[in-house]
Order: structure tokens, then sequence, then C-alpha cells
């Protein structure tokens, strides 16, 4: 998992496994039950993806102009889940905010894995000096605490979508990179990867054909925990000002507005959004560890 | 052991190296860089080339790296030209603070965890694991903020029972005499941290149940809880060692995001508004500061976890 504001360990709570397999019965009852839960991030994983991307077109709202005359209306009729303190519709602001979480969280994950994957390859590939300058790289990035290295780039100026991929990505890559370079040291010395060298096979073949779709399931866990992981992030730099600039809709930004009002009681502005990033987080989540077990990562031994 | 440890250092030493080079490129790439941080948005260019020639900032970049090395060797983390005050002067007295904040935040929350952990190791896929593992798992996906905002709906707001900002002060003296206000950012950390560390100790415990010196000290008949006190827990600790030194950055994100909620006057919430009014000086002087203290911090673990664990030292 990555490290944004992943603790470390792994992305999730479950993700460090039992050290010692559970007895037979028992596993196969928990393993069922992780998928279930799989499944039931997936089905949260789809319907958000709906009501973000397809909701707008039925639901029509204006999330541009604000309408002071309709500020922080009640639920009510027209307003499903009320008005905020511009007179942004709250249930058509979740749908249009949630597009830029999901899009920049999806991005950041396949960048961030992509390059942390070739790196890590290579590095664990190739050992001796290369691998230790290549780590000693990752454990700089990894020193600095990423919360704190994207507030001073967003504070310079308002980042864009693009820049906000761009440099989520750059804070993220390091774990991924960390997990296929200990399973390319393992992988290298295995006589599948020994047989391409003795053929003739160059190391680039090795690493390509060989070392990363072996590694493709750590690989996939992960990048499930990279999405959760970005969306977190993003929400956070909304709450605390330094996401995308308005007109922008953010989910971080709605119940960073939503805040100012905890004490008039204006409970449609906080409850919604907030329960929502829970919802996609622990989807992510779930979907994560039920991968890992349908892919006996880390389980196997 | 010496060896391990002389290694340890050595990449320690190359990490931070690193992080310098970072942030000396970060200096310079920031808008205007130093010249224009320390002259004002209104510097002409001949006043910028002037200041740059008088404080070396015309020298080609390694030698301009050399000196802001020797800067910070000499403890010199930069001037806040915004404040008027040296960054030093600023992190001597916030940096107390958070440290308080998050150091209780992490003891309450280690206490807590360490006997959940163990209970839930022996309990394991019991009623009691799964309800843990549900409640951690729930707090794990919470983002700081949204938690830090229940709490503060729900214990402020609606109950009255503590107050929605953080106790003010200057001084780390003038902030704990007022108790009742840590109340709610020291819970929320505590949660934060718990969902962690319990899971943490629950798999460090399950690994040690499953040892061979406890087979060893049930067949000879030991007490359940003697077993328990003296070769689960001991055991089990051990990894809490790392945990702290793992733990730093995360723990100062945390920091910062429970700082800026609850108007606690630490280091999080100096970064924070330097962030908001642009005072890079003040910056780059929290997160150099910081970067040194979490890889100190994993040497530090690296080295007691040689000294408490005897078979680390030959691997």
């Amino acid at each position: 998992m990555t490290l944004f504001t992943t603790p470390p360990g792994g992305a999730s709570a479950t993700a460090i496994a039992d050290p010692v397999p559970a007895g037979g019965a028992v596993r196969a009852r928990s393993r069922a039950r992780i998928n279930v839960l799989g499944v039931i991030g997936l089905v949260i994983i789809v319907a958000v993806c709906l009501f973000c991307f397809a909701g707008p077109l039925v639901y029509h709202t204006n999330q541009t102009g604000s309408n002071l005359a309709a500020s922080n209306l009640p639920p009510g009729k027209g307003h499903p889940l009320g008005t905020d303190n511009n007179g942004f519709d709250i249930l058509g602001r979740l749908m249009v905010g949630g597009q830029s979480s999901i899009e920049i969280g999806a991005a950041v994950a396949v960048i961030a894995t992509s390059v942390g994957v070739i790196w890590g390859a290579i590095a664990g590939f190739t050992g001796g000096l290369l691998d230790s300058t290549m780590m000693r790289i990752v454990d700089v990035i990894l020193a600095i605490p990423p919360l704190f290295l994207l507030l001073i780039l967003a504070s310079t100026s308002p980042p864009s979508v693009l820049e906000l991929i761009i440099v989520l990505s750059f804070l993220a890559w390091q774990v991924p990179s960390r997990l296929v370079r200990g399973e390319s040291l393992s992988l290298r010395t295995r006589e599948f990867v020994q047989a391409v060298q003795v053929m003739g096979g160059g190391s680039a073949r090795s690493v390509i054909r060989h070392i990363i779709p072996n590694t493709m399931s750590t690989i996939v866990v992960n990048a499930t925990f990279q999405v959760a992981d970005a969306i977190l992030v993003l929400a956070v730099l909304s709450y605390l000002g330094f996401g995308l600039p308005p007109p922008a809709a953010t989910w971080g930004g709605m119940l960073s507005n939503g805040s100012s009002y905890i004490f008039a009681g204006y409970w449609w502005q906080i409850y919604p959004v907030g329960v929502l990033i829970v919802i996609v987080v622990v989807a992510f989540n779930f979907l994560g560890d039920a991968l890992r077990d349908l892919l006996d990562v880390r389980l196997r031994r | 052991m010496g060896r391990y440890l002389g290694h340890r250092a050595v990449t320690s030493l190359i990490v931070i190296i690193g992080v310098t080079i970072i942030m000396f490129v970060l200096q310079h790439h920031l808008p205007g860089g130093p010249a224009r941080a320390i002259l004002g948005a209104k510097a002409t260019p001949p006043a910028i080339a002037a200041f740059n020639k008088e404080y070396g900032l015309d020298k080609p970049l390694p030698a301009q790296y050399l000196s802001f090395i020797g800067q910070l060797l000499h403890g010199n983390l930069g001037y806040s030209y915004k404040l008027n005050i040296s960054v030093d002067s600023l992190l001597a007295l916030d940096l107390p603070k958070t440290f308080f904040l998050v150091g209780i935040a992490f003891l309450i929350s280690a206490f807590i965890a360490i006997p959940l952990g163990i209970v839930q190791a022996i309990r394991r896929n019991r009623l009691l694991d799964h309800g843990l593992t549900s409640v951690s798992f729930l707090l794990y996906s919470m983002p700081s903020f949204w938690l830090g905002l229940l709490l503060i709906i729900f214990f402020s707001a609606r109950l009255h029972l503590f107050p929605p900002e953080a106790p003010q002060g200057s001084t780390l003296g003038q902030v704990i005499t007022d108790p009742g206000a840590l109340v709610l950012p020291v819970l929320t950390l505590v949660l934060i941290n718990f969902a962690l560390f319990s899971r943490y100790i629950r798999a460090s415990a399950i690994d040690s149940l499953a040892q061979d010196y406890i087979k060893v000290a049930r067949s000879k008949g030991l007490p359940e809880h003697k077993i328990l006190w003296s070769h689960v827990l001991r055991n089990s600790l051990l990894p809490i060692v790392t945990l702290l030194g793992l733990s730093l950055p995360w723990l100062f994100t945390s920091g910062l995001v429970i700082e800026q909620i609850f108007n606690y006057p630490g280091t999080g919430l100096l970064f924070f508004t330097s962030a908001t009014s642009q005072d890079y000086p003040v910056e780059l002087g929290i997160t150099i500061v910081i970067a040194v203290t979490t890889v100190a911090g994993n040497l530090l673990a690296d080295i007691t976890y040689a000294v408490l664990d005897p078979r680390i030292r030959y691997s």
C-alpha cells in the first residue's frame, strides 16, 4: 500500500495476513466470508461509478453558477439532499465531485503501479549496485511524508487534474516497487528464469516475459489499494483547501464547506459526502482483500 | 552486530543526503526562488541579481548545495520573512506541542491495542475477534478529518461535553493547562492509531503463540497466564518498536490534519498556515525536520530491535 495516508503494514486493516495458516475449515470459511465482502466491494464500486458518471445524465443540476437564493436548503422537494451555502444541489454535487475522485484515483493507481513494477523488477533482477541505488531513491521519497510535499507544491499554485495525477503518482510508486523487487529477487533464482539466460535470452526478455507476469497478483492487489489511497489523499487535500480550485466540485471540498455549519445543524452538508467517501474507500479495501485471498498473495508459502 | 548497525547508519546517512537534495531542488524551483521569497514580490530584476551575487546564488549549483548543507549543519533552517522570525525559533515553540500530542496518542493507543490484540490472537476467529476486526477495519477506512468532524459533532455540538477547539497557547505549558480541550484531538488520533496497532499486535501474537517455546512452556506445565505474560506478551511487544519507527511519517501526517481541524497550535498547524500564506522557508524547514526525524526514528528502531532480539544480529 502506498503511503499517502496509509500507515506502514499494509493498505487495509486486514493487510497483515495471519502468519500462521488457520485450520482447513476455518480457513475456507474465512475465505468465503472475505470473498462475499469482495463482491460487496465490487458492487459498491460499480454502483458509485454509475452514480457519478451516469447520474448527471438523468439528474440535471447546475454546479458552476451559485444561487444564493437557494442556499442551505434542507432536503426536500427539488433538492433530495438539500443545498450547500452557495445554493448548489448536494446530490448533483456528489455526482460531479465523485467523477474527479474516481478518475484521478484510477489514473494514479495505473501510473504508480506501472512505474513501481518496472522499477522494482529491474532493481530486483539486476541486483548489486544498481539495486541499492534504486532502492535508496525509493527510501528517500518514502522518508518525506507525502502530504507535506503535496502541500508545498499545491501552495505555489492551485493544481490541475493532470498535475494532481502526476504528483500523486510520483508519491505512490515506491510501495509497489518494493513489493515487486522482493518478488523478483526470489524469481530470478528460479529455474525458468535461469533457463532463459542459458538459452541466450536477454535481461529484458526475462524481466518482461517472466518476472513481471509472475508478480501480477501482487500488482493487481496493490493497485486496488492504490485507488482507495489516492481517493483518500485527494479528499484530505481538498478538505485542507489545496485540491482542485473552484468551480470544480470535490468531495473533500464539500466536507470542508459543510464543516463550517456543524453548529448550525446542517447535517445534509456533512453526512452524505462523508459517508460516501468512507463507503468508497471501504469498498476498494474489501475488493483488495478479496483479490489477495483469491490470488493467494502472501498466503503462498 | 557492529557490521549490521554500521551498514544501517550509512544507508540512513545516504537517505538523509537524498532528502536534502530534494529540498534544495524544491527551494530553487519554488516561484521566484530564495531571492523573491526574501525581497518580496515587487523586487526588481537588478535587485534580485545583486541579492543573488551577495549571497552566492549566482554560483554553480553544487557549490550552492554545499552552502545549503552548511547552513543546515549549523542548525539554521531558514528565516520566515512573512512572520519575521527564524524557522528555528518557530519550531522550538511548536515541535514540543506536536510531539506531546502525537506521543500521548501513541502511548494511549498502544496501551489499549496491546491487550486487545493479544486477546484477539488467543480467541482467533471467534466473535470477539471478528467484532474487533470489523471495528478496526472501519476506523482504518475513515479519513482522519471525517473522524475528527464526527467526534466534534457528537461530543461538542450535541453533548456539549468537550470544546471543539484544542487548548491555545504559545508554549507546551500553556497547552496542557486545559486537559478537557485536549480530549477530542487526542481521542481522534488514538482511534486512528488503534486501528493499525491492534492488527499489528494481533498478527505478532498469533506468530508468538505458534512458536516452539510456547509448546515447551505448555508441556512443562506452566500456567496459561504465565505463558501469556512472560512469553507471548514480551515477544509480541518487539514489533511495537519497529512500528513506532515506521509510523513516524504517518503520525506526523495525521497530526497535521488533526491539528488543522482542532486548531491545535503545533507544527502541523504552522505548516498548514505557512502553506496558505506561501511561506516557503517555514514549509521546507518543517519538512526537512520531519524527514530527518523519520530516518533517524527508523534507524533507532532497528538498533533497539537488534539489541532486544539477538536473532536479528546474525541475519
